[in-house]
């Protein structure tokens, strides 16, 4: 069974805070999840599956929490791409007729919590098989990534400046973006001139850590249809997992090199087809590597493809991440899946900032990769979404 | 020389024991399949390979190159992860001592040599 027009993103809430030093967690998902009901003109009572993740204070206390009477219930942890993973379970648990109205929520507040994120290790379960191999060695997350990007550009010749390019579009984005923790429109060289974090990524090829939450509503097409917003529809949906295959590791690839082409069949279009992407953009190397691998240009030529502002709304031929993304505006709880979907959303609308819209936006591609990093092993995501 | 870093100590199963206790002995021990002849990394009791429960300690040869690496600039002691080739197949996440960072590359040749720590001994690399 195919779940191609069978589920429609009716709601979307991007919480405005960055820092929320005076709410609690479990209070950012109900913020959250008020903004995206109120969003799409649905309350808590018609919500009858409920989807969150690792950073929800605990599932069935969630449901508690904000008081749901829910017939379906998911809790997969696959790190910042749960959220995007869960619209394509939405829209299964819909097509199965397991529930009518889903709510996925997102909230979190490493920022007030001062946590260290990436560059220390971090034990999340003693007991995970990996643990004993990686965090003794120093392994961490921003230099696992980087150990991708040093391959990349050992294999295919990348260069910093290129992903540099990345960033210096996120940036162009985020200063139309009031929200926005990082305003500034960046340079190339500033990007390459910040200190080195973990050769060879530099701090400004880092994502921003922020507190923060966001929440989705994904329907029955009778519902979605019932509603006031523009309609937005999941047209595809895959995921797939990359590990470290015991040892026979490809440090250049990330499973969207699997869950991508799933997906694009699922929906019967193609990469030349899509008018605006969300990538996850944890570091500058998690977002080129993912285009390669979601097919919008070969292995290896990502350097090439992204430099020159090619990413960028209004100049590129691929306009990414047009809030900031999680390079520039915002990476809640650590996890920028949720932000991807409300933006990609955002601008099947028409609902994007003015200035970074994109013209006629009709089919719109999500990709997260999360779980894990993108040397060794994580979950890809993707979903393909379309203006009805 | 490069000071040493603080290592957080692994915390063995009955599954990873013989790989700690032959560290602490100086020997890298791998594990290798006689099902499907193949090593594995990291050791496990069921090989990912093949999924055959015929597994075997043996130690590594202890030679190996450099894969990728990235040097840790963001920390208290700049330190080196890296992923060796071993020269029985698979791909090690270990560290990158005695050397100056700055003159590593990848593609260049190490060999195993460890680093201390409270009650252990760690498998990581020098470069030739
Ligand atoms: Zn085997």
């Amino acid at each position: 069974m195919s779940i191609r027009d069978q589920a429609y993103i009716a709601g979307i809430y991007e919480h405005p805070t960055r820092k929320a030093s005076d709410k609690s967690v479990a209070q950012l998902h109900a913020e959250s999840a008020l903004g995206a009901l109120r969003d799409c003109g649905l309350s808590a009572a018609d919500v009858d599956g409920y989807f969150c993740a690792g950073d929800a204070p605990g599932g069935v206390q969630m449901i508690e929490y904000l008081g749901l009477n829910v017939r379906h219930y998911d809790g997969t942890e696959a790190g910042g791409t749960s959220y995007v993973l869960d619209v394509g379970h939405a829209a299964q648990a819909i097509a199965a007729g397991k529930c009518n109205v889903a709510l996925i929520t997102l909230g979190g507040r490493p920022r007030s919590e001062g946590v260290a994120t990436g560059t220390t290790p971090r034990i999340y379960n003693i007991s995970a098989p990996d643990v004993q191999f990686e965090a003794p060695f120093g392994a961490t997350l921003v230099n696992l990534y980087a150990m991708s990007a040093a391959r990349h550009m050992h294999q295919f010749g990348t260069t910093s400046e290129q992903l540099a390019w990345i960033k210096v579009a996120a940036s162009h984005h985020a200063q139309h973006n009031p929200n926005a923790m990082l305003r500034e429109v960046v340079t190339v060289e500033d990007v390459v001139n910040s200190p080195l974090v973990a050769e060879p990524l530099h701090r400004l090829d880092c994502c921003v850590i922020s507190d923060g939450g966001g929440a989705l509503v994904v329907v029955r097409p009778e519902i979605a249809r019932s509603l006031k917003k523009p309609l937005v529809k999941v047209r595809g949906a895959a995921e797939a997992v990359k590990h470290s295959a015991g040892g026979q590791i490809d440090l250049t690839s990330s499973a969207a090199a699997r869950s991508g082409p799933a997906a694009f069949a699922e929906a019967g279009v193609s990469p030349k087809d899509i008018n605006y992407v969300s990538i996850y953009d944890s570091f500058t190397i998690t977002v080129l590597t993912q285009l390669e691998d979601l097919g919008f240009c070969a292995k290896g030529e990502g350097g090439k493809f992204v430099a020159d502002g090619n990413l960028i709304s209004g100049v590129g031929r691929l306009p990414f991440n047009t809030d900031g993304g999680g390079l520039c505006n915002n990476h809640p709880a650590n996890r920028g899946g949720i932000t991807k979907a409300i933006e990609a959303v955002r601008q099947l609308r028409g609902e994007a900032n003015a200035a970074v819209q994109v013209k006629d936006c009709r089919l719109a591609l999500v990709n997260g990769i999360g779980g894990g990093a993108l040397a060794n092993k994580h979950c890809s995501a993707t979903l393909i979404l379309e203006r009805e | 020389m490069s000071k040493s870093r603080d290592i957080i100590a692994p915390t063995p199963s009955p599954e990873t024991e013989e790989f700690w206790r032959s560290a602490r002995e100086k020997r890298l021990a791998l594990k290798y399949c006689s099902s499907c002849k193949k090593h594995h990394y990291y050791p496990r009791a069921i090989c990912p390979h093949c999924f055959s429960d015929s597994t075997e300690w043996r130690d590594a040869q202890g030679e190996g190159t450099i894969h990728a690496f990235s040097v840790m600039r963001r920390a208290p002691v700049p330190y080196a992860v890296a992923y060796i080739e071993l020269a029985e197949g698979p791909l090690m996440l270990s560290n990158l001592v005695n050397c100056d960072f700055n003159k590593v590359r990848i593609g260049q040749g190490v060999r195993l040599c460890f680093s201390d720590f409270e009650g252990g001994k760690l498998p990581v690399f020098e470069p030739l």
